[in-house]
């Protein structure tokens, strides 16, 4: 494993092991809710493999991002619907 | 990489086993090749997490063998669209790709048959196969109590899996029953005794776990977490606590790339001849989307597509007879997971059937055809653009599978702008309906 990685998920900094994906280092921070369904429904991910779109964040300013897809970067700043 | 346009002979969707195996048999014959995938990752999603942490040596040869190939690996990069022969137009977190090619090879895998039945949207209800990828890359799973529930032979490896990770495996509960996998499990030491072997080191690291056949589970409780299922043999029910309930029933294709490029189906898999090349000329296609075979199938077929789109037809005829013993194989995998009618007729009338947009089985059931459903109640028309509840919906209503229209993936409306700065692309990509929201 490589050194850890630094980053912001809802205004929180955390540090996990290089090689997390963001979805698990989303869930290691303790956060219940990923997304909000349109009903209004908390959501996490599901397939794990970037097809049900439930693990959906907001990664840089950038919605709509898979975080199950995604590896964790030095200084992200990452938004769930919580 | 910026967005102008790239250019190769072969291009291969999909860094997996058949995806792989296809660019290094294409790519050791001198041909300029790439291969596109949507992950930071080589190996897709079997053997996701073997780069970081090497645990199998299948996986790590071909690896290696694939940077050593001279093929270029273009990651995070899904394909939207085709707007033209020739041309695939594709997104990457810093925007649109225009890729071109003279032969294309489609390997874009399987994912897991997700079955809705009450309390299946609860935080902590996650895909069986997919907990175990989350788990390899750091998903917290230690302590945690875990019921696998559903059908295929992933499950048992992903009991092993989240066992090895520090996951309290509570049981699993295999639908198929027992008489069948027993039987499956006589076939495979007859013919491929390598995997009976791989089983039974499953089988001993579990020992202590129930494991049921015979077994579905019928409901999920819990308030914003799941807390326990309940699972039935068909006579008696009962309800087992869990913090997670890891749960897939086996794998579906992911053909909508290949539907995307007009490729022709037969029984729900993309139709290939020997040489695995499709009904559109220049288009191959190889592993799961042409039936689900597993690792060796994939590889078999990656190796053949690759040989053959290369023009080395002499080499790939060699490999048709191993070829032929995984088709065996996989034909004993489809009729020993078989699904049980039970499993199909979970959903109560209040089930969210579809999970992006929050339509009710209620109201989907109500429709006799695909298309009616999404028009009248919206479902398979959120951001996952029906892969999953469409998938569940040929199982549990016989829905029929309809066109796939671009883009193939939600995209953002800034990639198909960076690629028409350079080309016609944009007005060619026909974006329609509301798949461009996103």
């Amino acid at each position: 494993m490589a050194d850890s990685v630094q980053l912001r998920i809802n205004g929180r900094m955390i540090a996990v092991p290089g090689g997390t994906v963001l979805a698990a280092a989303i869930a290691a921070a303790g956060v219940t809710q990923f997304r909000r369904s349109v009903s209004g429904q908390p959501r996490t991910p599901v397939c794990g493999m970037g097809v049900c779109m439930e693990c959906r964040v907001t990664i840089n300013g950038q919605a709509q991002r898979r975080s199950c897809q995604t590896l964790c970067e030095p200084g992200m700043e990452v938004q769930t619907d919580e | 990489m910026n967005s102008r346009a790239h250019e190769f002979e072969i291009v291969i969707v999909g860094a997996g086993p058949a995806g792989l195996a296809a660019a290094c048999a294409a790519a050791e014959n001198g041909k300029r090749v790439a291969v596109l995938d949507d992950t930071p990752w080589l190996g897709g999603q079997i053997w996701r997490g073997e780069q970081a942490q090497p645990a199998q040596p299948g996986a790590q040869k071909w690896i290696e063998r694939f940077r050593r190939s001279g093929a270029t690996l273009i990651d995070q990069t899904s394909v939207i669209a085709s707007p033209r022969p020739g041309v695939l137009t594709a997104e990457h977190p810093s925007g649109g790709r225009e890729i071109r090619f003279q032969k294309l090879i489609l390997a874009t895998g399987a994912r897991e048959l997700l079955l809705p039945f009450p309390g299946w949207m609860l935080p902590g209800v996650v895909a069986a196969g997919g907990l175990q990828v989350l788990a390899k890359h750091g998903w917290p799973v230690a302590g945690k109590k875990v019921v696998v529930a559903g059908t295929g032979p992933l499950l048992l490896a992903v009991a092993d899996g989240l066992k090895k990770y520090g996951a309290h495996v509570v049981s699993t509960a295999e639908q198929a029953p027992l008489a069948r996998v027993a039987g499956f499990g006589l076939k495979l030491l007859l013919a491929h005794p390598g995997k009976i072997l791989q089983g039974l080191g499953i089988k001993s690291r579990l020992l202590g776990v129930p494991q049921r056949f015979g077994v579905w589970p019928v409901r999920a409780e819990g308030d914003r977490q799941v807390r326990s299922v309940t699972l039935t043999d068909g006579q008696k029910t009962w309800t087992e606590d869990c913090d997670l309930l890891a749960c897939g029933f086996n794998l579906v294709p992911n053909v909508e790339l290949p539907l995307a490029l007009s490729c022709e189906l037969c029984d729900g898999f993309v139709r290939v001849d020997k040489w695995q090349a499709t009904s559109v000329e220049n288009i191959y296609c190889a592993g799961e989307p042409t039936g689900i075979g597993g690792v060796d199938c994939a590889l078999a077929e990656g190796r053949i597509a690759g040989l053959a789109a290369a023009g080395r037809k002499d080499e790939a005829r060699q490999l048709f007879a191993g070829r032929a013993r995984w088709h065996r194989f996989r034909a004993a995998m489809a009729e020993t997971f078989a699904l049980r009618p039970e499993v199909k007729t979970l959903a109560a009338d209040d089930t969210i059937f579809c999970r992006c947009e929050d339509a009710t089985f209620g109201r989907v059931k109500q429709f006799s055809n695909w298309r009616d459903a999404k028009l009248q109640t919206r479902c398979g028309m959120g951001a996952c653009q029906g892969r999953t509840c469409g998938a569940a919906a040929r199982v549990v209503l016989g829905f029929g599978m309809e066109s796939v229209r671009p883009p193939v993936l939600p995209a953002r409306i800034l990639s198909l702008l960076t690629i028409s700065s350079d080309s016609t692309t944009i007005a060619e990509t026909k974006i329609t309906g509301t798949n461009q929201t996103l």
